[in-house]
């Protein structure tokens, strides 16, 4: 499963890299967002995998019973989850008011000082 | 206590969003936030300065399993600049922004910005700086994307894009960080770090903080965005950008290092030494080529953050003292230097140097305060900015790493020369043709003058500062005392 899901957070990386060297400002943007999404896969892959076992006490313990699942990898995924969906929103906002304002979906032409 | 740095402006954006959406109230009720902001921030520095580090768990989760809220004395002091440039700020912005971006918001968005830069320099948990990153970024976002005009929407394109890569680097280390060590609460992290015995880890992981933070603090190769961008906002926006937003990629670089790399390879400092020393010459060399007073500005910015990156890669007492010295100095200076290119924008309408000259005969007083900082800037003696060179100069020699001082010493000298040759070419020179078209501003003027009384001040008070600074920098070599405060006798 470890493996399965490197594999996804590696090709989700590379993705979003190779769409944020293309010209176009949509493509840049949706390169950000798998680069979002390989990061969120990572920290939920590097946090340790532990199936089935929700970090719950069971009834008559006192205290956890190893092992079981970490909950900080999920907390951390899923704030920088809605942090990332607001940050491509507003990207995508810019992206189309640059591109009124510009007349051009070239990067090339928005980074142009005039 | 602690809190209140973060909730007062907090307060202040949220009254400002119910207030009247007219001009006036929102421009008192964002200087009284300022003000309050600024109270707040000396008050828990000098609790700081007298008992030692502050720790405030919140919710009382004990740490490290909830947020932890910790002020060391550089965490403190940074927490006063930012009351500093921020009620500076608000001064300005009385005598109004462009109508634009007053309408949509200027006002609380300056306020969440210096909620987000004051959580960032007080939080002690890795997680919860990121979020302070994004909080301070997203308000930075919309200040910088409020205008129309075309070259304003690239300059925030490019600032966006940046910045949302060098978050993305930052939380893959965050993510790779938990895996190895399973917290990441600062003073824990120190903790367990030596005892890690994962290595190639921590190598990654120091290379991916370092790339992330070099984004946001502006250094070499990774500063071109920002002469790209910083140049386009009103003085009023730039100058918080400038005097704040970098500092906390610099600061985010001094905490990592001092408390989790401070062992790391030979080759790490090595590195971060390389990109400093090519930061200050490149930055410096392309002022030096720039005939526009915001983009010298812009320029010495960057030149200005390898001083202190280079010291911190030393990681001696002296050198950090003189790095954190240099850090307050440059704040209050390069956020000065932005509004007198505001109030020359507003005096002749441009920046460039074409159209500028003659200051000194048409506007005496204006001069004679804008004097200050940009000599202060080039390093002229008495002022702060040759004190806390020399501070850096005697951090280095004292580390033996005496090329890093020749280098300093060096680019101190073309600093000069741009500088001298920025105010000989505003100031000094005949203007061509141009006249004042308007009577300078009296709350910019006012601003100006505080800050550069501020730096005066920091000149004449250099002694009891630089020891402020020396213990600071005692305090994060030395880790203890920090990383007792937030965890107590707890292993």
């Amino acid at each position: 499963m470890e493996a399965l899901l490197a594999l996804a957070s590696g090709v989700l990386y590379a993705a979003g890299i190779y769409l944020m060297l293309r010209r176009r400002l949509a493509q840049l943007i949706i390169g950000i967002g798998l680069l979002a999404n390989g990061t969120n896969l990572l920290i939920f892959t590097a946090g340790g995998l532990t199936r089935a076992r929700p970090p719950v006490i069971p009834k008559g313990a006192a205290t956890l019973v190893q092992p079981y699942a970490d909950p900080v990898p999920q907390a951390l995924v899923l704030t920088a989850i809605v942090i990332g969906f607001g940050l491509t929103a507003f990207a995508l906002v810019l992206a189309h008011r640059v591109h009124g304002t510009v007349g051009s979906d070239d990067v090339d032409d928005v980074g142009r000082e005039r | 206590m602690l809190v209140l740095p973060i909730l007062v402006p907090l307060s202040t954006a949220a009254v400002l969003m119910l207030a009247p959406k007219r001009p006036a109230p929102q421009r008192w009720i964002s200087l009284a936030g300022s003000v309050l902001l600024l109270t707040s921030a000396v008050l828990a520095f000098l609790r700081v300065n007298a008992a030692g580090v502050q720790v405030l768990q919140v919710s009382s989760w004990p740490a490290p399993f909830g947020i932890t809220l910790v002020a060391d004395l550089l965490a403190a002091m940074l927490v006063v600049a930012v009351g500093v440039v921020g009620t500076a700020i608000s001064v300005v912005a009385i005598s109004g922004v462009d109508p634009r971006r007053e309408a949509f918001g200027y006002h609380p968005l300056l306020q969440i910005l210096l909620m987000g830069v004051a959580g960032a320099f007080l939080t002690g948990d890795f997680f919860n700086l990121y979020v302070w990153f994004e909080v301070m970024l997203v308000a930075s976002f919309v200040l910088m994307a409020l205008n129309r005009t075309r070259e304003q929407m690239g300059a925030a394109f490019k600032y966006v894009t940046i910045n949302l890569i060098a978050s993305s680097i930052f939380l893959t280390a965050l993510g790779l960080l938990y895996g190895a060590t399973g917290t990441l609460n600062m003073a824990a992290l120190a903790r367990v770090w030596p005892t890690l015995s994962t290595s190639g880890v921590d190598t990654v992981l120091a290379v991916l903080f370092l790339i992330a933070f070099s984004i946001k603090a502006g250094l070499f190769p990774l500063f071109f965005w920002l002469p790209a961008s910083y140049h386009t906002p009103p003085a009023a926006i730039s100058a918080a950008f400038a005097g704040l937003l970098t500092k906390v990629g610099v600061y985010a670089l001094i905490r990592v290092f001092t408390l989790l790399f401070h062992s790391a390879p030979p080759a790490l400092f090595a590195l971060l030494l390389a990109m400093s020393a090519a930061t200050m010459v490149i930055g410096l060399v392309a002022a030096l080529n720039e005939r526009d007073f915001r983009r010298v500005l812009s320029f010495n910015l960057v030149s200005h953050i390898g001083y202190t990156t280079a010291s911190l890669s030393l990681l001696t007492p002296a050198a950090l003292a003189g790095a954190i010295f240099y850090i307050l100095h440059h704040i209050i200076v390069i956020t000065n230097l932005y509004l007198v290119s505001g109030m020359l924008l507003k005096l002749r309408r441009t920046t460039d140097m074409k159209g500028l000259g003659g200051m000194y005969r048409d506007q005496p007083v204006f001069s004679a305060l804008a004097m200050i900082p940009i000599f202060s800037l080039a390093g002229v003696p008495p002022l702060s900015g040759f004190l806390g060179k020399l501070a850096i100069v005697d951090g280095t020699f004292d580390a033996g790493a005496y090329w890093v001082g020749g280098l300093v010493l060096a680019v101190g000298l073309l600093t000069l020369l741009s500088m001298g040759r920025t105010w000989a070419d505003v100031f000094w020179r005949p203007a061509d043709e141009a006249q004042d078209l308007a009577a300078p501003g009296m709350p910019l003027l006012v601003a100006i003058a505080a800050l550069s009384l501020l730096t005066v001040a920091m000149t004449i008070g250099a002694e009891p500062l630089f020891e402020l600074t020396s213990r600071a920098a005692r305090q994060l070599l030395q880790r203890e005392e920090y990383v007792h405060a937030v965890l107590g006798g707890m292993r």
